[in-house]
């Protein structure tokens, strides 16, 4: 384990490198110039061209790019161009938030989706399944904007039972802050939760004609017990790689979902900053999501070792027999 | 005479997939008195699996469904038994190990835990007592130091010891019906032995009952009384193992037995072998199953199923031309010539 750890964290450094590189030299092909679209429309040349020179951007190529790289070694994101603020500290702001609506959509679809897939399973070929099968496949392929903003028509327009848009300070009380999040949650959870219900089922239903199942069975125990302790650990696998991958997305935050809710997380804040051609925010938040993507990762591939005892983590043919 | 702890009376079992129904099982018929064993062989697609795990209730189903008969264990009808009676025999009263004890021990578990959930699921006892009992059913089944083996994972146990886990899971609650469904099948030649050695071994001591599935004759020679010989989905011939042995009756079981390695047999010779496959059991089978492969078939097998009569005391067989007044000549190694490639 020790040793798998020093290793995925020394991978860390090259995988992070490329993320690094190739952000910069992206978010300098971007068209327009940033101190122009900073300034305005109504800015002079001149004006644009001594901002320019301040933020450094009339330094030749590879003068920026080691200045970059120095800084990100030292940990430092650099200033947003827009807010003239730390990245870092702009990072910090958004990111609990986006943390929450993550976090609330993935147990809104860890709750549902993995339920209905396992009863589907257990139910193969009957109506419920047919249920489940065909709502997830319109859940996977729903387009998030549209269902966002058919929730916000339906509950906020027509109904008027929600806020369409914001963030509720949890200071104001549980139910504010609870009534602004549902809305988002419930778009953002869509996907996932669609996901999660296919994973489990057919992971489930390969699972359930095993031979430890019929063992199971024969022991005399339970279903709920064979389904829910032999069988589901056993499918857990697969559900763990697609909700590490769900997770990132969501904690890298949604972008349309946040545009859409309005919702100060980091999606939004990507998005702005793509807007005004803040590239140090956006090299900065991208940067900060890779390293999000590659926590996750880790953290699946751990517990992967505690689902399935089989797996040697220090192993790396994996094979533990 | 009491009555038999299990009785099998006219067993049905279908599968139904789709519009085609096909009847794995057709009218199987035994008992097993206690302390007894019984052997039931045939070839795969015999219904001798299907027969067994009727018995325990666990085909899948749907697909498969009982369509007739009755199965009783003590005088109750298992069929008609709530699935949580059924419950509480299984892994209880009537045990099972099965084929290929790499599968059917869960990779994620501890043996330890699949143990002691089998014995807490059916006896009031604490954690620690079933944990003490579970290290002295390994301890029983031939593993060398059980307390420490028992935390580990199935993977790390070799074929033969996960079998001698799969047999201490079995008879965590002593039950009075073991059934085993090909358990050496998936194991090396030498293990094979080791395991029928151990079951005949823990049924002296135990004093319970075994039904050995099996297509390997050897095996029952070895540990069975009684053995029924099964053919697309029917009991064909059914005798005690000795009278089996010295006299058997039925074509099939004539091929079964030609198809073994005997002694000193030249390894240049080829193996005898019964031609031909058996029957679709998705069709109605008109006359005897076996016509088709039997090389002393008369115009009425093709008419009329033979049904299983005693023709010696103790001793059924279901064929046309083997009854009690008259016998069949049987030919010595029919089968050998010229389907061996």
């Amino acid at each position: 384990m020790k040793k798998f750890l020093i290793k995925r964290i020394l991978q860390l450094i090259p995988t992070l490198f490329v993320v690094a590189v190739i952000v910069f030299f992206i978010t300098r092909m971007l068209p327009g110039d940033p101190a122009a679209v900073m300034l305005g429309p109504q800015a002079s040349a001149e004006d644009v061209a001594a901002y320019s020179e301040r933020l450094g951007l009339n330094d030749p190529l590879y003068q920026q790019f080691f200045d970059y790289l120095v800084n990100l070694l030292r940990f430092d994101f650099g200033n947003s161009l827009n807010y003239n603020q730390p990245v870092a500290d702009l990072i910090m702001e958004r990111f609990p938030n986006t943390i929450i609506l993550a976090v609330s959509a993935l147990t809104l679809a860890i709750l549902i989706g993995v339920p209905a897939g396992i009863l589907a399973a257990k139910k193969q070929n009957t109506f419920i399944d047919y249920i489940v099968t065909t709502l997830s496949l319109v859940g996977v392929s729903m387009p998030i904007f549209w269902l966002g903003v058919m929730l916000v028509l339906l509950f906020s327009v027509n109904l008027g039972w929600l806020p369409s848009t914001g963030m509720g300070s949890i200071n104001d009380g549980l139910w504010p802050f609870f009534r602004h999040l549902i809305l988002p949650s419930l778009a953002l959870a869509t996907i996932p939760m669609a996901e999660f219900a296919r994973v489990i089922r057919s992971s489930m239903l390969e699972t359930l004609s095993n031979d430890y199942i019929k063992a199971a069975r024969s022991k005399g125990l339970k279903e709920t017990i064979v389904i829910y302790k032999h069988a589901l650990k056993n499918a857990l696998t697969p559900l763990l790689t697609v909700m590490g991958l769900q997770f990132s997305k969501l904690l890298g935050g949604a972008v349309l979902t946040e545009t859409i809710f309005s919702w100060p997380g980091m999606g939004l804040l990507i998005v702005n900053a793509i807007d005004r051609r803040d590239f140090v925010v956006v090299q900065g938040s991208v940067i900060f999501v890779a390293i999000i993507y590659v926590v996750i990762n880790l953290i699946v591939d751990i517990l992967y070792k505690v689902v399935n005892p089989k797996i040697n983590l220090d192993d790396q043919h994996g094979g533990g027999s | 005479m009491s009555d038999p702890l299990l009785k099998v009376d006219n067993l049905h079992v279908e599968f139904k997939t789709g519009s085609i129904i096909t009847r794995a099982v057709n009218g199987v018929t035994f008992e097993l008195n206690e302390q007894e064993n019984i052997g039931i062989v045939g070839e795969s697609g015999s219904g001798k699996s299907v027969t067994a795990t009727s018995i325990l209730q666990l085909i899948p189903s749907p697909p498969a469904k009982v369509a007739n008969g009755a199965i009783y264990f003590k005088g109750k009808n298992l069929l008609k038994l709530s699935s949580k009676e059924m419950r509480k025999i299984r892994g209880n009263e009537i045990s099972m190990i099965f084929q290929d004890p790499s599968t059917s021990l869960n990779p994620v578990f501890t043996v330890g835990n699949q143990l002691i959930e089998t014995i807490r699921a059916h006896k009031k006892v604490s954690k620690k007592q079933a944990k003490q009992k579970a290290i002295s059913l390994l301890d029983l089944v031939g593993i060398p130091a059980p307390d420490k083996r028992i935390d580990m994972y199935p993977h790390e146990f070799s074929g033969g010891m996960r079998q001698r886990v799969m047999i201490a899971i079995a008879l965590a609650c002593d039950p009075e019906v073991l059934i085993a469904d090909e358990p050496t099948t998936a194991l090396d030649v030498t293990v094979q032995a080791q395991i029928l050695n151990l079951m005949k071994e823990l049924q002296e001591r135990l004093g319970m009952s075994i039904i050995m599935i099996t297509h390997d004759l050897g095996v029952v020679w070895e540990t069975c009384d009684k053995l029924l010989v099964m053919y697309a989905g029917r009991v064909v011939e059914s005798a005690s193992v000795k009278d089996l042995y010295q006299q058997p009756l039925h074509p099939y079981t004539w091929g079964l037995l030609d198809s073994q390695i005997s002694e000193g047999q030249n390894s240049a010779e080829p193996l005898a072998s019964i031609p031909g496959s058996p029957p679709d059991l998705s069709y109605e089978i008109k006359g005897c199953p076996f016509v088709e492969r039997c090389p002393y078939a008369q115009d009425i097998c093709y008419q009329e199923t033979p049904q299983l009569n005693e023709t010696i005391q103790g001793h059924a067989v279901a064929c046309h031309f083997q009854t009690s007044e008259h016998q069949l000549e049987r030919k010595e190694r029919e089968y050998s010539d010229g389907d061996a490639t």
